[in-house]
């Protein structure tokens, strides 16, 4: 009888414009009834070409442009590049910037996670977290207003340092979040945690064992929901990471479920982080003054000073000539994943090669995995746990 | 091991493929010929002192007129279980670009490989899906090879659809309310 | 007075003029609390979420309904190309007519109800089962694919969440005694507790569930999900079309809610202990306890939307079939074997 009755599949456009969809994501699900048979993502509608002008200009005035590719957490793509710059020509920031550039990076994974956190839920149908979680994200943007003067995309952290000092009134406010945030936590952990409904709606979806996560090349919390404790901060220390203590909080079954506690924890980790960088804050200069060939040289040096002048010209013109010749790789932990620069310089002051790995294309490129077999319901799970923002999939 | 002995090793494996063995920074490169690459990555993936389980990235470089042959096929590996990090490099001479492909050894090098087609030309045999990523289907040119130029006013290399789009824009205008 | 009236112009001109009266009563107060329930839902939601909802369209956003309604009154109405016409005009009108029609037999309080026919319960379950043909009417002539998956979940779901609701209420009828609303508001002030929802508490529950899913609310409310399906089966209407659905919706929230006060609750009344205890509470006119007892109803249905996630489409309709429906069974047989040896 079945033979007899022809059916085909429906097929359903989940198109750039979506409410669910965190972005320009372009989903083609083919449905059996409710059940996902086949699903493939489209991506590009954001491709900004941002490899190609990297190319055409200098180290520093490719800076911005790394602001924008996770637009959420924007201060840790900028900590990521000054990192990977500075290990290509050898730099050493001091201490005091190293400090600030780890706070800095965990109050951007605060704000990433809280996003996050109240978009997933309000998808899965909980709109009160989304309220609660803007809130906490407010303050936030605040901070790093009063910090740089800028919200989202802040060009705060430079090759060798970072632009200019914190203030202690800057250091009292922060204090005092990390003192009330873990309340807040709990505040949102009230209303969803323990939920039956949205325990049904993310245990046992989207799961994928530790081998094929590593497989297919996850990394951050979407990998260590499955069990493997791969963390760039610990594996390759950079910045302050090695001189503070924290935890990896690393889940067991690799679902929804646990990828959302292991978030949930990295909050509650990245305060521990915060408190401990106020604390051990040391004196000192925030730029490296032992590279004056690759750094700006300080504003009221360049009015007065000669030299001073006429590397700060060079430096805005042509970059450094005289960076070294080779490549390098370096990754930082941003809250999506493992963020990857391959530079390859020839020598001259722009890079001849920026090559940036993203996380979010690599787990965009899972989707399809994760989704067949599944109902319609779960793709909006799915595109929610592997937390994709489309600025940094496509460039 | 120490990603040097690795590299030593696998020259000795492969003394014919290997080209040289580059160190910059405590980074090792080894740079091969692209014809046993296939080989060299399963031994790196699957050879229990290597176990290289995670391929961290793969991409392409043009380096024009700076030596031959033109392109690179560059991999970044990991061994989460062993901490060592390996890179590859893979000479590609233009007027052949086909590299193997690595889908089936590592599954997220899926839509790196179809990227580095997009944007430089380089086509991967056996590759399951081969097409555009990140620019339109039917988009004609390799943005990131170094003879593609950056500003728009390209002449006869802009994409169709851009005149497409500022035609209909022009005959959309007559909705409008003044 | 009123007699001399009836006299001059005859006994059924005078009842069609009576029960015109009440309807347009009926009617017009229904309509005042729709379009103050979408604005308090707006302000109840608002509070919950730490903003303030609705402020600017007069005195604390108060005007804000009459700004929508004549919003959706000028806006173009949109008809999509490849939609079928006639049934897509015809949808919402059915939707808003099976749920403004069983306000007809709803008793307000004491004597005043526009029709007092012996199964008004049951009519206003038809009535209810016809609204469902809105929906499906709906997702079907809109010609999308968002539209049609919308309008074939939500058409199942209340089909199925019709027949838990429907056995819950067979309890509360083997109580009263009857189909008829009035007997069964009376029948409740019979015993000390004065209300069905003490003995009943298990037809209660399942009723309160199956009231979220009739009228597709959260956490039930996956056919118009906003983050998935775009508003689901009216994805597709504009101006005053979607208004009428609107309507459809929040008359069928008052609709549900009356009926809960109504056969749990003790509609009018209250308990006799309770007005014996403090007499000045027996002055109350009855129509301010039912408006009481139903803006807490209607209260329940924000929190529960602020709250809560939404179930998954197979989660609801396990919860409907293999959960509600053997409860309900069992809570007849329960009743009934105690009402036989009572």
């Amino acid at each position: 009888m079945k033979d007899a009755l022809r059916h085909r599949e429906l097929t359903l456009n989940m198109g750039p414009q979506h409410p669910a969809t965190h972005g320009v994501l372009r989903l083609v699900l083919e449905i059996d009834g409710e059940t996902v048979v086949k699903c493939t993502p489209y991506v590009g509608y954001l491709h900004r070409g941002t490899e190609k002008l990297c190319e055409h200009r200098t180290y520093l005035s490719a800076l911005p442009l790394m602001d924008r590719l996770d637009y959420i957490s924007s201060m840790a793509n900028d900590v990521g590049y000054c990192v990977a710059v500075e290990r290509l020509f050898g730099i050493e920031p001091p201490q005091r910037a190293k400090f600030i550039r780890s706070m800095v990076c965990e109050m951007t994974r605060i704000s990433s996670h809280i996003l996050w956190l109240g978009t997933h839920a309000l998808d899965i149908g909980a709109m009160t977290v989304f309220l609660y979680a803007f809130r906490e994200r407010e303050w936030i943007m605040d901070l790093f207003e009063m910090l740089c003067g800028a919200r989202l995309t802040v060009s705060y952290p430079r090759i060798g340092g970072v632009r200019n000092d914190v203030s202690q009134e800057f250091l009292d406010s922060l204090y005092d979040f990390c003192e009330e945030f873990p309340s807040r936590i709990e505040e949102y952990e009230t209303l969803i945690d323990q939920n039956r409904i949205w325990l049904q709606r993310t245990k046992g979806i989207g799961v994928i064992s530790a081998e094929e996560a590593v497989n297919w090349g996850f990394t951050g919390p979407t990998l260590r929901g499955s069990g493997v404790d791969y963390d760039v901060r610990k594996y390759f220390p950079y910045d302050a990471y090695d001189q503070v203590e924290f935890d990896v909080p690393v889940g067991k079954e690799g679902d929804v479920y646990a990828r959302y506690r292991c978030r949930m924890e990295e909050l509650r980790q990245s305060v521990r982080i915060i408190k401990q960088c106020i604390e051990k804050l040391p004196k000192g200069p925030i730029m490296a003054p032992d590279a004056p060939k690759f750094t700006l040289p300080p504003k009221d040096k360049v009015l007065k000073d000669m030299e001073a002048m006429i590397h700060h010209f060079v430096m805005l013109t042509k970059g450094p000539i005289t960076a070294p010749v080779g490549e390098i790789y370096s990754s930082v932990e941003v809250p999506k994943g493992e963020l990857g620069f391959y530079i390859v310089s020839d020598g001259s002051g722009r890079p001849y090669r920026l090559r940036l790995r993203s996380p979010s294309f690599v787990h965009v490129s899972a989707l399809p995995r994760l989704c067949v077999g599944s109902l319609v319901a779960d793709v909006i799970a799915n595109i929610g746990t592997i937390d994709v923002v489309l600025g940094e999939c496509d460039r | 091991m120490t990603p040097h002995s690795i590299a030593e090793q696998i020259r000795d494996k492969f003394p014919e493929d290997v080209l040289e063995i580059v160190e910059f920074r405590s980074q090792v490169a080894i740079v091969i010929k692209k014809e046993r690459l296939k080989e060299i990555m399963s031994l790196l993936h699957m050879h229990s002192d290597y176990s290289f389980d995670y391929l961290v990235d793969l991409c392409g470089v043009d380096y024009m007129n700076k030596k031959s042959p033109r392109f690179e096929v560059v991999y970044h590996l990991f061994s989460i279980k062993h901490r060592h990090f390996l890179r590859v490099r893979v000479q590609v001479d233009e007027d052949n670009p086909t590299v193997d492909t690595v889908t089936d050894i590592w599954k997220g090098a899926d839509w790196h490989e179809r990227e580095c087609f997009d944007m430089y030309g380089i086509r991967f045999e056996g590759h399951p899906d081969l097409r555009r990523i990140l620019m339109p289907e039917d988009w004609e040119g390799h943005p990131l090879r170094k003879d593609y130029p950056l500003k728009s006013d390209l002449g006869d290399l802009e994409w169709k659809g851009y005149r497409d789009l500022i035609e209909f824009s022009e005959k959309a205008r007559q909705y409008e309310v003044r | 007075m009123i007699d001399i009236v009836r006299l001059h112009i005859g006994e059924l001109a005078f009842n069609i003029i009576i029960i015109l009266v009440k309807t347009a009563i009926v009617f017009g107060v229904a309509m005042l609390h729709v379009a103050y329930a979408t604005y308090f839902e707006r302000k109840v939601i608002g509070h919950m979420q730490v903003r303030l909802g609705p402020m600017r369209v007069g005195y604390h956003g108060l005007l804000q309904p009459i700004a929508d309604g004549l919003k959706a009154f000028f806006k173009e109405d949109i008809i999509p190309s490849g939609a079928d016409r006639p049934v897509f005009v015809v949808a919402p009108l059915i939707a808003m007519f099976a749920t403004i029609s069983s306000l007809s037999v709803i008793p307000f309080f004491d004597g005043f109800v526009i029709a007092d026919i012996n199964v008004g319960l049951l009519y206003i379950f038809a009535m209810s089962s016809l609204g469902a043909y809105g929906i499906v009417m709906a997702g079907w002539a809109s010609n999308s694919k968002f539209s049609f998956l919308g309008g074939l979940r939500s058409s199942a779901q209340v089909v199925s969440y019709e027949i838990a609701m429907g056995l819950s209420l067979v309890g509360v009828m083997l109580m009263a005694g009857s189909l008829n609303l009035s007997e069964i508001v009376k029948a409740q002030q019979g015993y000390w507790h004065g209300m069905f929802l003490i003995p009943q508490f298990i037809a209660f529950f399942i009723f309160t569930v199956g009231m979220f899913a009739e009228t597709n609310r959260a956490p039930f409310d996956l056919p118009e999900a906003e983050s998935e399906l775009v508003a689901g089966y009216f994805v597709e209407y504009s101006g005053m079309r979607f208004a009428f659905f609107f309507l459809a919706e929040y008359v069928g929230m008052i609709v549900m809610s009356s009926i809960s006060v109504i056969c749990f609750w003790g509609g009018w009344t209250l308990p006799l202990f309770l007005v014996n205890a403090l007499p000045f509470l027996g002055e109350i006119p009855g129509i301010v306890i039912f408006m009481l007892k139903l803006y807490f109803h209607i209260f329940l249905f924000y929190w529960v939307r602020a709250t809560l996630p939404r179930y998954r489409y197979d989660q609801l309709m396990s919860l409907g079939w293999k959960v509600l429906i053997p409860l309900a069974l069992v809570n007849i047989v329960v009743t009934s074997v105690v009402k036989f040896f009572l």
